[in-house]
């Protein structure tokens, strides 16, 4: 049965199982491979995207789930990898191999978007969920506080 | 570069005939050698056209050989020609090379081995091209070329006023006949203007923004999607499987049996293939096989410890070294401490499952393979597919992480009998669970100290009963110099005989027992190391203890003995590098001079690996649930003269601490020849909240030429924070995982 739903602001409609995960219609159906399959149990949080906003794991969710909703994956979250988060990865060199940064990536804009200035304690519970086998977390961390900083820091030029 | 071919000849991954009748992948035949390839002997020049391609507008193209795993190679290798070539960083591109040993040397991604056998090499493709510019401008400009000198990208003759962009004479320079390496000067490192820069990641664009870049976001027109059911035995074979009714499910296009390759390194299981890879894996869950399940189904790691006690109280099978004479020293010395240590089975967990694409058409195979040794696999899936190396072409992927799993080519060679049988471009992906229960573990270990203080608590006698692996079924080993034919060790299950501190205490044996081993086992990050680090740097703490002696004074008190010569070649452990990383660590971490609170401790730790030496200290906060808390840790290392990219260096150390925590608190179990584990929940690798804060590193640099980084800071922080643990609470950790013994992260 077909499934309709925005993907990254464009209307999509897909004719695919209604319990086939999302991670999978995204990679193997429409042919965008930004989202990450590490563990299909919502265990690592590499297939992390948002589905009305908030973050979810994609390889839990369902087709039938997003019908009408808003998905954003990494490759819509700015048209040209300019949200902040993208250039503080990049300037902080961030990634090791860099598998697992995309659904990093997602977290914490779904974080920034609720929690504008977060702690490091509410860092680390929204960020608990993505696993990183390089171990790239103090860089994760730093670019939280640094894309936070360069918002900051735009808004007040902005006034 | 003939020597760098002999990863073409020979595969790290073997298949031998077991007494049981079945084939088993076994990797303990070539143990992984990776020094032996480069830096050494009389080896053709590469061709610099190889590497570096310059347009008009004098960008310069600079090729990538080595694989990516995340440790930075991509970068690496090409800052150190085009600091040679002489180019503004801004103004080169990297490529990454598909295999071709023949044009490129060597290409692998293992043993810390890309700076040592590169640094040489590398630089001299930079400075061979460098010197074909100048020779082309030469001739345009009728000077002799010892009067061209260059800036950034700019070629210049002073004498006439003569200057041009490097992308004026690109093309005649690529006529030019490369020069005779040995005539090229290479800079001096005080005029570097790329290496020791900060330089980020090649590929981080892509990353950030999910353009498709790894193996597994290959897509080729018309290509299908498998998955691969083998033996819950690891090395078991299929016989028979509800193959039609498989066929019937959604999507699903093929589904067979593949027997084992005789020989040529994959292993019996069966093929499901469908149209999405979601369509595969659900019919695997429907999926009934009839599974010959071999010689293992009996290996436990219950019954390995036991059996490991039993055989510490028996006569040992072998002595691997032995010293003076340790056990009359035991018998009079003023105090003997005597512990037995055992660390568990891992997997390396990599975040991308192993996985290839593969096309076969017309007798001719081309694959996308994220693989560590691509080198290797060539002649092993020419045999599997009866076909000539020739006719294969393997592209490389940047990689999801590896670990030293992607060491082992089985996936690969799986992708591609897949892909002959159908005719069609496929990929086959493991899923999780595949790649936690069909590895090639890091092997357990037994070791059974005990050790001998005189009156003023100096090592006077030390001796190891280290109880390890064979391979069950395996033919014997050869005979080696010095020891009698005996069991083959399984892979990365041998304690090096000059491992510290042998040579540095008078009365010395290491002694050596073995139990077969069913599943297979390999290199681990930091093999050996990574375990053995934990145990000798733990004994040595207590032995410390025992000597009434502040930790850090008693490891410079024994590093200043007279070592013992050490018999034949490879690399000399050279104990003044080690005193000096290990007086910088405690100098920055305010060892001995701060105050901590109480539940509150550092601990230190030390190892010598991959020719990288490392000292690192641990602070810890222990609470009464026993949940640990590092606080921060501290790193010295010295890795030669030269930190090639101190951005990337930094993150090897970062990801190494990680990994040795992750390390501390995972365990694989096998159980009636089966893993226990399947995916994170049962395998929890370390998370964003119980990592440190905080990882401060420091470079010693000494007169050495440079050596690698993704292994050596591994091996310490493991006993660095078990002996902080034991500072903290008293509890001394002779076994791991640490949730053992009741501990967690916090």
């Amino acid at each position: 049965m077909p499934v309709t739903f925005t993907l990254n602001g464009r209307a999509t409609t897909v004719d695919a199982p209604a319990d086939m995960p999302l991670l999978w219609v995204l990679r193997d159906v429409l042919n965008l491979a930004g989202t990450k399959y590490g563990c299909g149990a919502g265990q690592c949080g590499a297939c992390t995207v948002h589905v009305r906003g908030r973050a979810v794991r994609s390889c839990q969710t369902p087709l039938k789930n997003v019908q009408g909703a808003a998905v954003v994956t990494i490759e819509g979250l700015s048209p040209d990898g300019s949200h902040p988060l993208q250039k503080a990865w990049e300037q902080l060199d961030v990634p090791e191999c860099g598998y697992c940064q995309a659904g990093q990536i997602m977290a914490a804009a779904a974080l920034l978007a609720a929690r504008p200035k977060p702690t490091d304690a509410e860092i680390d519970a929204a960020m608990n969920g993505n696993l990183c086998r390089c171990g790239t977390y103090i860089r994760i961390r730093q670019g939280i506080h640094q894309a936070v900083r360069s918002v900051a820091t735009n808004n007040e030029e902005a006034k | 570069m003939s020597p760098t071919l002999t990863l073409d000849r020979r595969s790290f991954l073997r298949v031998t005939a077991l007494a049981g009748g079945g084939f088993m992948l076994a990797s303990y035949i070539e143990p992984l050698n990776l020094f032996a390839q480069g830096g050494r002997g009389n080896t053709p020049p590469l061709d610099p056209n190889a590497f570096v391609s310059i347009d008009a507008n004098g960008i310069a193209t600079i090729l990538a050989k080595n694989p990516e795993i995340g440790q930075g190679v991509k970068v690496m290798l090409p800052m150190m020609i085009a600091e040679e070539l002489d180019v503004e960083w801004k103004n080169v591109r990297i490529q990454q090379g598909d295999l071709n040993p023949t044009k490129y040397g060597a290409q692998s991604a293992g043993g810390s081995t890309a700076a040592p056998n590169n640094w040489e090499p590398m630089r001299r493709v930079g400075a061979a091209a460098r010197a074909m510019l100048i020779a082309a401008a030469a001739q345009e400009w009728g000077v002799p070329a010892a009067e061209i000198t260059t800036t950034p990208g700019r070629l210049v003759h002073a004498a006439s006023n003569k200057s041009a962009g490097y992308g004026q004479f690109a093309a005649a320079a690529a006529r030019i006949t490369p020069p005779d390496p040995a005539t090229l000067t290479l800079k001096d490192p005080k005029n570097y203007r790329i290496i020791g820069q900060r330089i980020p990641g090649v590929d981080n664009h892509k990353i950030v923004t999910g353009q498709p870049l790894f193996g597994s976001d290959i897509k080729l027109p018309g290509m299908l999607y498998a998955v691969y059911q083998r033996s819950p035995v690891i090395g078991g074979k299929a016989v028979s499987a509800n193959l039609d009714a498989i066929k019937a499910l959604p999507g699903i296009r093929h589904a067979f049996i593949v027997p084992d390759s005789n020989g040529a390194g994959s292993m019996s299981g069966v093929a499901i293939v469908a149209d999405s890879w979601w369509y595969a894996e659900s019919a695997r869950k429907q999926l009934q096989v009839k599974w010959d399940e071999g010689i293992t189904a009996t290996d436990g790691s219950a019954a390995f410890s036991a059996r490991a006690v039993e055989l510490s109280k028996e006569a040992p099978h072998s002595t691997a070294r032995k010293d003076g004479d340790p056990d009359a020293a035991l018998t009079t010395a003023a105090k003997v401490v005597e512990a037995a240590y055992e660390y568990p089975f891992l997997a390396h967990a990599p975040m991308e499952p192993p996985n290839a694409t593969a096309v076969f058409k017309d007798g001719k195979l081309e694959m996308w393979a994220g693989t560590q040794q691509p080198g290797g696999v060539v002649n092993t899936i020419a045999q599997a597919l009866g076909i000539t190396a020739g006719d294969i072409t393997i592209h490389l992927p940047r990689m999801g992480g590896s670990f030293g799993r992607r060491l082992y080519n089985d996936y690969v060679v799986e992708t591609a009998v897949v892909a002959k049988t159908i005719g069609v471009p496929v990929q086959l992906r493991w899923s999780r669970e595949d790649e936690m229960r069909q590895e090639v573990f890091r092997p357990a270990g037994y070791h059974f100290l005990k050790a001998g203080l005189d009156a003023s608590g100096k090592l006077v006698a030390w001796r190891n009963h280290f109880v390890s692996f064979s391979v069950a079924g395996a033919p014997p080993a050869p005979p080696r110099e010095g020891q009698p034919q005996g069991p083959r060790p399984a892979g990365s299950s041998t304690l090096n005989a000059t491992e510290f501190p042998a040579r540095f205490v008078p009365n010395f044996a290491t002694h050596v027992s073995m139990m077969p081993l069913g599943v297979t086992t390999g290199a681990h990050r930091a093999p050996g190391s990574n375990a053995i680090s934990f145990v000798m740097q733990s004994f040595l703490d207590e032995l410390a203890q025992a000597a009434g002696k502040d930790p850090v004074q008693f490891r410079l008190e024994l590093l200043a003995n007279t070592p013992i010569p050490q018999q034949g070649g490879g690399t000399q452990f050279n104990a003044e590098r080690m005193a000096g990383v290990l007086e910088l660590v405690a100098e920055k971490s305010g060892w001995g001079k701060r105050t901590l609170p109480k539940g509150t401790a550092m601990g230190v730790g030390f190892h010598f690996s991959h020719q990288g030496y490392f000292a690192e200290v641990a602070e810890v906060n222990v609470d009464a649930n026993k949940r640990i808390k590092v606080n921060k840790v501290w790193a010295a290392g010295d890795v030669g003269r030269q930190i090639i990219n101190p951005l990337n260096a930094e993150s090897q150390v970062h990801s190494a601490v990680m990994d040795g925590m992750s390390q501390m608190m995972l365990e694989v179990t096998v159980e009636a020849g089966r893993i226990r584990q399947g995916n994170y929940d049962e395998y929890p690798v370390l998370r964003m909240r119980q990592a440190p804060p905080e990882i401060e590193v420091h470079f010693l640099t000494s007169d050495n030429n440079p050596t690698g980084l993704g292994e050596p800071p591994l091996p310490p922080v493991i006993p660095a924070i078990a002996n902080a643990v034991f500072s903290a609470t008293g509890v001394r950790v002779r076994s791991l995982p640490l949730s053992k013994h009741g501990f967690s992260w916090r």
